[in-house]
């Protein structure tokens, strides 16, 4: 306060408050009207209600639920072979003379089929965490709009245990352990038509007693309101409550009552003689629903939220005992994560330069070789060339001295041939078709160097031809 | 929670869906009306916060006003022979105050010296610290790890505004104040000592003034944006038209008639402030207490708060960032003082983006 008051302006000043006081008014002021202001608020808003049932199939829960809002809200039974629990919620609108209620029940579907029933309880606490998380994260928006928001917190869990007459399961137990600091957890003795008076009373002591020394903690009916306190205290003593669904009607005299009718008799729902149930209904829904509600918000989603925001590292008082506002810390996170990505970025971008430099030498390396590659064969071409040149050449050379050589034996030949006459016309002719002729006339002559020459003017007939192609 | 204990998607639907449920027949009585005495006797035992502040010059009967409202008479009567100050001060004063077994903390926060000075620029200033310095208070309360089961609330739930009674029409003093007001606050302006008007100057006044907030667009409480239904909307429609109330404060009884009022004796006659043809102080106390108070507080907390903690929570991100570390001291007042005029809406707020 003090600190507040020097952050003001410098033209005003605030004094402390003084001590708070009562005072009496010397006449009526109307201000009993405020919680009539309060409640005609409360049936516009509407008000919401969120049950979840726990207990085995075919134990009696949607009976249960569906006899104590007087209602049938589904009809089918569900199936006993289900790999692993699955939770259904379904809401309802309900509505009392002028008030509206928003009735959400949560059912555990396949609880305690399982062979390996382990991990049975798991996927309950993750249902009911996920909606203390909506709750927070609508919460912890900048823009939100709590008044508005359809609250799916579980406000009571009932806990169905099987009436065997002799002791809570291990399977109760583990589940209620793990519950009991999450919701509020009402444990009724489902069937409850199945034990006899007798077996009722040590049996409800056996349950009792067993929670009690395994400390799990169960819902209690408040005591400090005086109104309702020794209603509440009374109805405490009685835990868990031994209730029996019905939505039959059976006639009873002459009256017709909910009832399950047996050969031996009719346990009546609603008579306090046979069960419970008119017990669980009155404190459940009308003595204590405001209370459970409170308790889900005040008690358990202040544990559930001061839990996880520890978790994620807030704290109220920082390393020095100084006061750390949740701000502060929320900054913090921001500007670590913010330096951390950036460092990530940072990094991620010299890898990145790191492998374009890698890759760009390799090609470099590559381009490299493959010029040497072409310059050596291009070299090799060349040389080839330059030898083909040289062989044309030659060959060339040699086509004209042998044309000369033909020349001046064509001379030869026709002063000859005017003498022998027409075996050389045979002659001639053979001259004209490549090769052979000349082998003949060439190996009279000359042998050795002709028959090169043939081999080479073959050759650079070819290697001509071969030229001749681009 | 070990992510590996976590089994895989065990809802079939993860939340359930809040629009379309289907309503469903009862088929008989069950109980759930009982709730609303539930509620009752939470809220008797709990107690009510009522924060009330009231603003105008000085000597046009303030404190007599809050007396008169809650009937609670102090010792020594207020104002009386001391000097207005010369700085404006904000004077808060508890009380807890019961009736028929409700309890009610009311905190009266006073301002003498307001609008007395020679010059008073930025005389407004003070009270919007002082108003949001309450909802920092709130905030900060809010956002602590482990908080408090019930945090106390100490937002200023409704502003009275004296408008002295000229016979004219608002000052300028007034509108800007009115302006910067409205938009963090409810208000409820009145105009003071009214029985120095005649019923049609009363009227004339009044008209005009209710013109002059129209055209500066002035959006005092019972604010029309925020009308649920039909019903509302009739009844505030019906406040809307006689707001401002002319009032008149008086701490001191009187016999007229063989009965004990409370009233301002003249020569001319005795000024009864129960009477609603003398004056319109049973309308004041019925808007205040009777039938609105819970309604100023929602929308207080539903409205106001909501707003300044947007704002509030939106700045962080923009404060400079140097090499050491951020700082984040709660906001001084002139920070946030002078809001652009937005408008306040129930419903998603979309200015934070602004200037600041």
């Amino acid at each position: 306060w003090l600190t507040a008051a020097s952050a003001l302006g410098s033209s005003g000043s605030h004094s402390k408050r003084e001590n708070i006081r009562s005072l009496t008014m010397s006449g009526h002021v109307g201000f009993e009207s405020l919680p009539d202001q309060l409640v005609n608020r409360s049936i516009q808003q509407g008000f919401c209600f969120n049950i979840l049932c726990v207990g085995e199939t075919g134990i009696g829960k949607s009976t249960l639920i569906d006899t104590l809002f007087n209602t049938n809200f589904e009809d089918y039974e569900s199936s006993h072979f289900c790999p692993n629990v699955k939770l259904k919620a379904q809401t309802y609108e309900l509505q009392e003379s002028n008030v509206r209620l928003k009735l959400t029940i949560v059912n555990t579907v396949g609880f305690g089929d399982q062979i390996n029933k382990e991990e049975s309880y798991q996927p309950i606490v993750d249902y009911i965490d996920a909606q203390f998380e909506a709750y927070l994260q609508e919460e912890l928006k900048i823009k939100r709009s709590l008044f508005t928001y359809h609250d799916s917190r579980i406000h009571v869990c009932l806990y169905f245990i099987s009436p065997t007459g002799h002791s809570l399961k291990t399977l109760d137990l583990l589940t209620m352990k793990n519950l009991d600091s999450k919701v509020n957890i009402i444990p009724v003795i489902a069937k409850a038509d199945t034990v006899s008076k007798t077996e009722l009373q040590e049996f409800k002591l056996k349950l009792m007693s067993e929670l009690v020394s395994n400390g799990v903690q169960i819902y209690q009916f408040p005591t400090d309101d005086d109104t309702i306190a020794k209603d509440n205290a009374a109805m405490n003593g009685l835990l868990p409550f031994a209730v029996v669904g019905s939505m039959d009607e059976v006639k009873v005299g002459n009256k017709v009552v909910k009832a399950r009718q047996y050969p031996w008799g009719v346990v009546q729902v609603e008579n306090e003689n046979h069960c419970d149930f008119v017990k669980l209904r009155e404190m459940l829904i009308c003595t204590n629903m405001e209370d459970l509600r409170e308790q889900t918000h005040t008690r358990h989603y202040e544990l559930y939220r001061r839990c996880k925001l520890e978790e994620m590292g807030f704290t109220d008082v920082g390393p020095e005992n100084k006061p750390v506002s949740l701000q502060e810390t929320y900054e913090a996170k921001r500007h670590e994560f913010h330096g951390e990505r950036q460092r990530k970025e940072e990094e991620m971008k010299q890898m990145f330069v790191q492998r374009v430099k890698e890759k760009e030498a390799i090609l470099k390396e590559t381009e490299r070789e493959l010029q040497a590659k072409f310059e050596h064969l291009k070299r090799l071409h060349q040389e080839e060339r330059m030898k083909l040149e040289e062989k044309r050449r030659l060959l060339e050379e040699e086509i004209i001295a042998f044309s000369k050589k033909k020349a001046t034996s064509e001379i030869f030949h026709s002063q000859s041939f005017v003498a022998t006459g027409s075996n050389l016309r045979k002659d001639k002719d053979r001259k004209k078709e490549p090769g052979c002729g000349f082998e003949l006339l060439c190996v009279d002559v000359r042998t050795c160097e002709n028959s090169g020459g043939r081999k080479d003017a073959e050759k650079g007939r070819e290697g001509h031809s071969a030229r001749g192609r681009p | 929670m070990d992510p590996l204990r976590r089994s895989p998607s065990p809802c079939l639907s993860s939340r359930p869906s809040s629009p379309s449920t289907p309503p469903c027949e009862m088929l008989g009585p069950v109980g759930i009306e009982a709730v609303l005495d539930q509620l009752k006797i939470k809220a008797m035992k709990m107690g009510f916060e009522f924060n009330i502040m009231v603003v105008g010059q000085s000597g046009l009967g303030k404190s007599t006003m809050v007396n008169t409202l809650f009937k609670v008479w102090k010792s020594n009567p207020p104002g009386l022979g001391v000097p207005p100050p010369q700085t404006l001060q904000l004077h808060s004063v508890t009380h807890v105050i019961e009736e028929k077994g409700v309890k009610l903390k009311l905190t009266v926060t006073d301002t003498p010296g307001f609008g007395d000075q020679i010059n008073n620029d930025n005389c407004w200033d003070p009270i919007l610290g002082y108003i949001n310095e309450q909802y920092e208070q709130y905030l900060q309360e809010e956002l602590l790890i482990t908080r408090q089961r019930h945090i106390p609330d100490t937002r200023v739930h409704c502003c009275v505004y004296f408008v002295p009674p000229t016979g004219h029409c608002l000052r300028p003093l007034d509108i800007e104040f009115l302006q910067r007001l409205c938009q963090t606050v409810n208000v409820v302006p009145v105009i003071a000592r009214a029985d120095s008007l005649t019923m049609e100057e009363r009227e004339a006044f009044r008209r005009r003034i209710q013109q002059n907030l129209r055209t500066h667009c002035i959006n005092v409480y019972p604010q029309m944006c925020f009308d649920e239904d039909i019903n509302d909307r009739i009844l505030n429609s019906k406040l809307r038209d006689r707001i401002p109330f002319a009032v008149v404060g008086a701490d001191q009884e009187h016999l007229v008639n063989g009965r004990c009022v409370l009233g301002r004796k003249t020569n001319w006659g005795i000024i009864e402030v129960e009477n609603m043809a003398h004056c319109e102080f049973p309308l004041l106390r019925d808007l205040l207490i009777r039938s609105h108070l819970q309604d100023l507080k929602d929308i207080t907390h539903n409205v106001h708060y909501e707003n300044y903690r947007v704002i509030r929570l939106n700045e962080s991100h923009l404060l400079p960032r140097g090499p050491g570390w951020v700082n984040l001291a709660p906001a001084s007042p002139g920070q946030l003082t002078t809001p652009r005029p937005f408008k306040v809406c129930r419903g998603a707020h979309d200015d934070s983006d602004d200037e600041f």
